[in-house]
């Protein structure tokens, strides 16, 4: 069955856009093809700088004719029925439709939609300048007189299709202008001329001998050999680096990698700084003596062309750019350090952290006191978390962090150890960011997880207050993943934290900031229509104080309900996280079903949380577990029951009325049980509170084994659902086994 | 090309050799060689002969030198790449040559600049100009790793679609010179292409302007005059677009006075430049003088189209 190949050549493709085109164009033609009746063996799709080229492969030449009956309505029906009916058919007028009778529904009209079979070629000469014209480009443009919108011109477009064993023809189309044909153009420099092509393994071939390497993934596979070779034959390592790789990748159809130097004397700058600015400026790799973590004065490019010099020029002109830069870099780097970090603090009061919750100079503010609140709880210096927390943001108004973003608190921790910080601030500063996503690093220092505690909750109790939650796939400020953040470093230090307490006091810091915008406007409504005679004065004071203690006792009220709001949110969050990590999330709600009965309010200490779903989880895999666990199901059932009668079963057990020995037996096993696992559930631990339950579980099962519940006196059964029901108690006291899945 | 100049005038020799080359380049694809705008402008695209001419649908191919000027880039004339002052070339095709990238290349092998010993490439870069509310698609043009040229599809300017689209080359020339005489201090780069007591540098030109200029972008620049200078210019932008608005009911429509209002648009811009290089601008503030000379920018260009430049006629 012949093949497709469609190559749209157009000038320079964004390298970032190139991979997900190439894959658009796969899905919208072979969509096409589908849609159309047919089928295709496989289909490919490549992406240089200048094309996009799709093949594929085993398409029948030509559609199927289809026959359908659509049935349409009653004749006499009124004339918008009708007229619908003949435009959903294709109709032109409605004698085109047959009547058909049905004896109960009365006469009606069909129409019969014939559809021939079609040349595969029209479908195609059809369906392509469509898809072209409706391109999902992130941003196209558009250029001379045309109408056509691509994302850069584009200029030839190259069509064929045919069986292997003959010459293919080419799918004759025209969009804005450009003629499909079957000729393409070489490299840009190497090989400018036009190219006939007949089909894939053809086109590939001629390509290749153009100096085009079609495949992405094997211009970056040459890129990464040939750098990895250049830098061993130098002794040293190439930096890897996928996602320049992918962007170089997406820059040249014919890598050449050549190697070039820049004076030693740059070495003092950061390495951090030295790759992001031959990174981001230049899309060169760096490169490190070999097993060890410092850098090398020597660069790796990837140029496009096969110098006549061997690309002597093209190395050096590189290396004047990379030198210009670390001059930049070295400069912004000396000029940065002129300065205290703390003088940059003034910066900030004019800067808008977001509209709604003040300058970045107030958040800084919040965020000091909420580390120094959190600090003693893990032990952490407060002198030293409230120093961290100060300068945690200032290295964003450096010149360094304004040229290259993504070294944000590294360049903190460069500047403040440069100024004699003690070192746990100057780790604070990189650290309070962490972690960034689930493989990022947790911090570890004291001082940094106060604060990076602190930035977090800021963060989310800012945006929970003005209301900005994320919704279904919108989080436009990444308040899962600072959630996530908070959740990785509680479990990973591990911290105790009293998280609503802590929630209810980073949510004062923000009303506070409320209060008194809401005073001053109030005042400043007042002051307008409010006389000018002395008395009034007094009462305006009056007025407005009272104003000031109404509106901050309406924000506490409203602050518990957001706390409790927000502490959901962390569980919902904690459950993802226990599912991503193969645990049972299922058992969070059992755990906190438990917890709410004996408090009246959700637990909020996630360490807590865990370890008690980790204990429980331990405790339900083993025989005992898994017993008692069925024992508890039968019992609840059997009270589920008995209680939607509208009894129930809390009271004393009578114990003389306790005649059988597993009755009694059971009695005793369940008030131990209940009062070994609160009180080992009260110690936090939980691993006796287990225990504690699986001494239950032979009593249960002894109980069940050789007693009746439903006995014939009454008060027996009474007696004996009650003791049923001290078994839910117990249980209870450690998770709401009802909750448990599976 | 280059075989047949005299050495003084060769691009790779001097840098008013470059300036010749190119023009004398475009000139011979037909452009109309202007002359600088009068002007203090930011960028070689402010001159009326980019903005206001790359709208309307009249053909349009012009080049020129721009004498830019960027006041927070000043370096007291001690950073051998930074300037507050420098030249850019400039090209406007409307609408855009189909082969205008190879035009571009024919023009770098003009200058000296061989593709098979040199890596040219072309990286995505879009342009955008809040303040003349104008963008577009393109490139920046890379000669071995060195940004050299700016490549834009104008998509719009002033607020108003551009159609046709034109294209616009901007050529870095001290950058380019620096290149193409292989040296790495822009002071240093041979200004006349002459040797020994006869060569001037262009240090000799300009590196005096750039410590004054410095001195005066950053220190001495009267701040409290300069807002006043923004706001006459704004208040008079506005009052010549509204005296050279026809009459709605006379024969004639079309719009009288854009080029002078246009001018005080650029006035505006460039007193807001320097007010940001005294650094007396806040974060928030900022925005709003953008935004304050982009809608004088979009009145001009409205008005721009109701003239016969602008394709009234």
């Amino acid at each position: 069955m012949p093949d497709l190949l469609l190559e749209l050549f157009s000038e320079e493709i964004p390298a970032r856009m190139q991979r997900k085109a190439a894959e658009d164009l796969r899905k919208l033609v072979t969509d096409v093809i589908v849609g159309a009746g047919l089928h295709y063996e496989g289909a490919k799709a490549f992406a240089t700088p200048r094309r996009l080229t799709l093949t594929i492969n085993g398409i029948p030449t030509h559609s199927a004719a289809t026959r359908e009956e659509r049935k349409g309505p009653k004749v006499g029906a009124p004339e918008a029925a009708i007229q619908g009916f003949l435009r959903s058919a294709g109709l032109s007028s409605i004698d085109e439709a047959t009547i058909q009778s049905d004896p109960k529904k009365g006469d009606f009209y069909v129409a019969t939609i014939e559809k021939h079979g079609r040349h595969t070629t029209d479908i195609l000469a059809e369906a392509i300048p469509a898809i072209i014209r409706s391109f999902p480009w992130p941003k196209s443009m558009h250029w001379g007189t045309g109408r056509l919108q691509w994302v850069r011109p584009l200029q030839s477009i190259l069509c064929t299709f045919g069986p292997e064993t003959e010459d293919p023809e080419v799918i004759d189309f025209e969009v804005d202008g450009i003629r499909s044909g079957n000729v393409t153009r070489g490299h840009r420099f190497l090989a400018p001329g036009e190219i006939v092509v007949k089909r894939f393994d053809d086109y590939v071939d001629k390509l290749e001998k153009a100096k085009v390497v079609l495949d992405a993934d094997r211009r970056k596979d040459i890129i990464l050999h040939d750098a990895r070779d250049r830098a061993f034959a130098l002794g040293l390592e190439l930096v890897e680096d996928e996602g320049l790789l992918e962007e170089v990748a997406g820059l040249v159809e014919w890598p050449v990698v050549l190697t070039g130097t820049f004076e030693e004397d740059f070495l003092a700058i950061p390495p951090e700084v030295i790759r992001a600015t031959i990174r981001a400026n230049q899309k060169c790799f760096v490169v490190r003596k070999a097993g060890s973590s410092e850098l090398a004065n020597r660069f790796v490019l990837v140029s496009n062309i096969e110098a006549r010099d061997g690309g002597a020029a093209i190395a050096a002109g590189n290396g004047r750019v990379i030198r210009a830069r670390l001059s930049d870099a070295k400069f912004f780097y000396d000029t940065d350090r002129k300065s205290p970090l703390e003088s940059r603090l003034p910066k900030f009061e004019e800067i808008v952290f977001h509209e709604k919750l003040g300058t970045q100079a107030e958040r800084i503010q919040r965020i000091e006191a909420l580390a120094a609140a959190i600090a003693p709880l893990i032990g952490a210096d407060v002198e030293l978390t409230l120093r961290a927390a100060r300068l945690a943001k200032t290295d964003l108004v450096t010149e360094m962090v304004g040229e290259f973003p993504e070294l944000q608190g590294l360049m903190g921790k460069y500047y403040a150890r440069a100024q004699g910080e003690p070192e746990s601030v100057a780790v604070a500063i990189e650290d309070h960011y962490k972690p960034q996503g689930p493989s990022d690093r947790v911090p570890t220092d004291p001082v940094a997880i106060a604060v990076a505690l602190a930035d977090k909750l800021d963060t989310l109790v800012g945006f929970w207050a003005i209301d900005e939650k994320p919704t279904g796939s919108k989080d436009p400020y990444a308040l899962r993943r600072a959630a996530l953040g908070v959740i990785r470093i509680v479990l990973t230090v591990p911290v105790t934290l009293p998280l609503r307490a802590t929630l209810m006091q980073a949510l004062s810091a923000i009303n506070d900031k409320a209060v008194t915008a809401a005073v001053a406007a109030y005042e400043q409504e007042q002051l307008t229509v409010t006389t000018q005679d002395v008395d009034g004065e007094q009462d305006l004071d009056n007025a407005i104080e009272a104003f000031g203690r109404e509106y901050r006792s309406r924000l506490a009220e409203g602050a518990s309900a957001l706390a409790e709001d927000l502490l959901a949110f962390f569980i919902d969050r904690l459950k993802v996280q226990l599912r991503e990590s193969g645990a049972r999330h299922d058992l969070v709600d059992a755990v906190l079903s438990a917890g709410e009965e004996a408090e009246a309010k959700t637990q909020d200490d996630l360490l807590l949380i865990v370890r008690r779903v980790e204990a429980l989880g331990k405790f339900l895999a083993t025989e005992d577990g898994a017993n008692l666990l069925a024992g508890y199901r039968r019992a609840a059932n059997i009270l589920k029951a008995e209680e939607k009668k509208g009894e129930s079963f809390a009271g004393e057990i009578e114990t003389t009325r306790l005649t059988l020995p597993e009755e009694q037996a059971l009695h005793v096993a369940t008030r131990f049980a209940l009062a070994d696992a609160e009180a080992s559930v009260a110690r936090e631990d939980f691993e006796s509170a287990m225990a504690a339950l699986a001494r239950l579980r032979g009593p249960v099962d002894a109980f069940f084994d050789k007693v009746l519940v439903n006995a014939d006196e009454p008060e027996v059964r009474a007696n004996r659902l009650r003791l049923l029901a001290a078994i839910r108690k117990a249980t209870l006291a450690v998770a709401d086994f009802s909750k448990v899945g599976g | 090309m280059t075989e047949t100049l005299p050495p003084h005038m060769r691009p790779d020799r001097s840098f008013q050799g470059l300036i010749l080359t190119l023009q004398r380049f475009w000139a011979d694809y037909g452009c109309v060689i202007l002359q600088p705008y009068d002007m203090e402008v930011g960028a070689g695209t402010f001159h009326p002969a980019t903005t206001l001419r790359a709208l309307g649908p009249k053909p349009w191919r012009a080049a020129y030198v721009q004498p830019s000027r960027r006041p927070k880039d000043g370096r007291y004339g001690e950073n051998p790449n930074r300037f507050q002052h420098y030249y850019q070339f400039q090209v406007i095709l409307k609408p855009n040559p189909p082969n205008l990238q190879e035009l571009y290349l024919a023009s770098l092998k003009a200058i000296g600049i061989d593709t098979s010993l040199h890596d040219i490439r072309f990286v995505e870069d879009d342009w955008e100009s809040p303040t003349l509310g104008a963008s577009g698609l393109g490139w920046e043009c890379w000669c071995d790793g060195m940004e050299v040229s700016q490549f834009t599809y104008f998509q719009y300017v002033a607020g108003i679609e551009c159609r046709p689209v034109s294209g616009e080359l901007t050529y870095g020339l001290e950058r380019l010179a620096m290149y193409l005489q292989g040296v790495d201090n822009g002071y240093e780069l041979n200004f006349n292409g002459r040797e020994g007591d006869e060569k001037v540098t262009y240090g000799d030109v300009f590196q005096q302007a750039e410590e004054e200029y410095s001195r005066h972008n950053f220190e001495f620049a009267d701040t409290e005059m300069l807002k006043r200078h923004f706001e006459d210019a704004e208040k008079e932008c506005r009052l010549l677009l509204e005296a050279g608005t026809p009459d709605p009911t006379a024969s004639d429509q079309r719009h009288k006075m854009v080029l002078p209002a246009y001018d005080q648009c650029i006035k505006a811009s460039h007193r807001f430049n320097l007010l940001d290089a005294r650094g007396v601008i806040s974060v928030t503030e900022r925005q709003s003088y953008i935004l304050r000379v982009r809608e004088l920018a979009k009145a001009c260009g409205a008005a721009w189209l109701l003239t016969d430049a602008g394709g009234m006629n």
